[in-house]
């Protein structure tokens, strides 16, 4: 009982990292310059080394013939944890720059809480993770301000990727029954206690940039129970392709 | 003295000849500063547009080891090609002309990567022969005489080793695998076997430039001698992974010490050079679409950068 | 309105105790930028420690076409190497 948990709550972990990730993926070749491309699959293969790390642990957990790849690539849409932000597409640099903030930010003080957990594995995963989220961190912030406070035209697409994207960020607080368990197990931490430290980062960072948070937002919440957006069926497609058309190989 | 009797032309040979580098800031005939501009850059696009075909099958990455592997080699390209276009800068060009020059479809890159990757094994096959191929003019070009070009391609074979490994071990396992894996395997290799072989260029008859690049030594050897070199060292490597060559003369000539191999179609080389490959186009308007979208990411950070310094020399006035 | 990004030069400290060496060339708007583009273009397997930038208009270096004056001289001026002074065998290490 108590390692189901664990096993859902490390699909919580792996999953945000792992949508975010394949998103970043999708960028490679296509960025506006060749020094960012590179920067951010630096970003993506950080991500992915993490899903790995937390899916190795899955597996063991699950036991029989579970590997890394069955639980990243053969679940159904509902059965994927990640939040509504991370599925978000890459419609231009703006909403990439402002997904990864928004992300990396929440990611940060996770990480922090994680490095106490009552989880062995959790906690080694979680100290080498750290150091390249830290990173992630100082990266997205810096384009933030820079292209808030750039040109008129990039300020302006900075504030409607904001507007756009604050709507999911709260969804990252909403604990599951999973994540309850957590934080009530030690496990992991208590999200709602990280919210007000993250509305303030965050704000502190955009007032540099000279960008503000809109002003009334209605939340979406419901990704993580498994109700996701339209994205995430086009995600899957892609990253699934191999393993649902050839079931069963080794690659 | 000696030197008064050569031209400036005849003693920048000479030091070639003797084995020096030469580098930025050096006098150089411009014959000389033109063509290399023309190769590197020309070699800095291929690395930059080869990340798409590749960059095509990241989302699809049937494992999640295979995906990061693929990340990491298409980020190396977009490396490789920021050493290359820093190397041709060093001659009085910027990277956005030379960025201009490649998207407007004036400058050339490798028609190898017009053609279409449409399956995994074309991952694999690419590592093995494309990057195969690469490899066996990079390490001819590592001791090329002009100095920034020469290190940056140092640099990037110690960097590229792992991709034909990597793509050939995603070879193994398909031919270890089922099947329709081994089926994959097949089919890409006679998709890419013959692309691969005119990777080397036309052949010798049909290339002018050649004494002139073994006089500078952008070349050591002749493309037919390259393109030979390759014959010969995949082949055995088609044997272990149990595949065929899709090539009917392709036999070993005890006399030549070196595989017999057919013609090239070279109506299709041409074809491909002058745009017609089935991927020109496409790869043409995404590498448009990536800088033409990027333009107001990079005035910001430019913006940004002036707005900074300006505040910075505020407070210190 | 050219708004290029400059051309850095970029130095790496592949571990504690060695110095910097010239790695190679980046674009970047600003100095930050070129940190973090150097950190994710040349240390990716892990080759340093340690990173400058510097914009390379800010460099100045000599003409390699004084090459001859200047650094010519100095080749006949073996006194200023070990090896030009005899030593009695005797004495081991000097």
């Amino acid at each position: 009982m108590l390692q189901e948990k664990l096993y859902e709550y490390l699909l919580h972990l792996g999953d945000n990292s792992m949508i975010l990730g394949q998103r970043l993926g999708e960028l490679c070749g296509h960025g506006p310059e060749l020094e960012t491309d590179i920067a951010l699959t630096n970003i993506s293969l950080d991500l992915f080394g993490q899903v790995r790390n937390y899916f190795q642990a899955a597996a063991q957990i699950k036991g029989g013939d579970a590997t890394e790849d069955t639980i990243a690539m053969l679940r159904y849409e509902h059965e994927y944890k990640n939040v509504y932000l991370v599925e978000q597409p890459n419609d231009d640099f703006a909403h990439v720059i402002v997904r990864q903030f928004f992300f990396d930010v929440y990611h940060q003080l996770l990480l922090n809480e994680l490095i106490k957990s009552k989880n062995e594995t959790l906690v080694a995963i979680a100290k080498k993770s750290i150091k390249e989220v830290d990173y992630h961190v100082d990266f997205s912030s810096t384009w933030v301000k820079r292209l808030g406070d750039g040109t008129e035209v990039s300020h302006e697409k900075m504030q409607t990727a904001v507007n756009t994207l604050w709507r999911y960020s709260m969804e990252l607080f909403n604990a599951t029954e999973v994540e309850q368990w957590a934080a009530e197990s030690g496990v992991g931490p208590d999200l709602d206690a990280l919210k007000p430290f993250y509305i303030s980062r965050v704000e502190e960072v955009l007032h540099e940039a000279t960008l503000t948070l809109p002003e009334e937002t209605v939340f979406q919440y419901g990704a993580k129970t498994g109700r996701h957006s339209e994205n995430m069926g086009y995600i899957l497609v892609d990253f699934q392709y191999m393993q649902r058309a050839y079931p069963n190989m080794k690659w | 003295m000696e030197n008064k009797t050569l031209s400036l032309d005849e003693q920048f040979q000479k030091r070639i000849d003797n084995g020096e580098n030469i580098e930025a800031k050096d006098w150089m005939p411009e014959k000389y500063r033109k063509t290399h501009i023309r190769q590197i850059s020309q070699h800095a696009h291929s690395e930059v547009v080869g990340m798409l075909p590749e960059g095509n099958w990241i989302s699809r990455a049937p494992s999640l080891r295979r995906k990061v592997a693929l990340l990491a080699k298409v980020q190396d390209e977009a490396g490789h090609g920021l050493y290359l276009y820093s190397a041709a800068e060093t001659l009085g060009i910027t990277r956005d002309q030379l960025m201009e020059q490649l998207n407007s479809g004036r400058a050339k890159y490798s028609s190898i990567f017009n053609y279409p990757t449409v399956s995994w094994a074309d991952m694999g096959a690419v590592g093995w022969l494309v990057d195969g191929a690469a490899i066996i003019n990079q390490v001819m070009l590592t001791k090329t005489s002009y100095g920034p070009y020469a290190r940056a391609m140092v640099r990037i074979c110690k960097e590229e080793s792992f991709h034909q490994r990597q793509g050939y071990e995603i070879m193994l396992s398909l031919c270890n695998g089922t099947e329709a894996q081994k089926a994959m395997a097949q089919d890409a290799l006679n998709r890419w076997w013959w692309p691969s072989m005119m990777m080397f260029g036309p052949r010798d008859e049909d290339s002018p430039n050649t004494e002139q690049s073994m006089k500078w030594k952008i070349k050591k050897k002749t493309n037919d001698e390259l393109r030979q070199q390759f014959v010969d060292q995949t082949v055995p490597q088609a044997e272990i992974l149990g595949l065929t060559i899709p090539d009917k003369d392709l036999k070993w000539n005890d006399e030549r010490g070196h595989y017999d191999f057919g013609i090239l179609d070279w109506e299709e080389f041409w074809n491909v050079v002058k745009g017609n490959g089935l991927m020109n186009e496409k790869r043409l308007k995404d590498r448009n679409a990536a800088w033409d979208e990027g333009a107001w990411v990079r005035e910001a950070a430019y913006t940004y950068a002036s707005k900074q310094a300006e505040k910075r020399a505020k407070k210190t006035a | 309105m050219n708004n290029e990004w400059p051309i850095w030069e970029i130095f790496i400290r592949s571990k504690n105790g060695l110095e910097h060496r010239h790695c190679g060339s980046l674009h970047a708007a600003d100095a930050e930028m070129a940190i973090q583009n150097a950190r994710d273009v040349y240390t990716r397997r892990q080759e340093g420690v340690s990173i400058w930038v510097v914009e390379s208009k800010e460099i100045t270096a000599s003409n390699p076409s004084k090459n001859g004056e200047m650094f010519e001289p100095a080749a006949d001026k073996v006194y200023r190497h070990p090896t030009f002074y005899d030593l009695p065998d005797e004495i081991k290490h000097m």
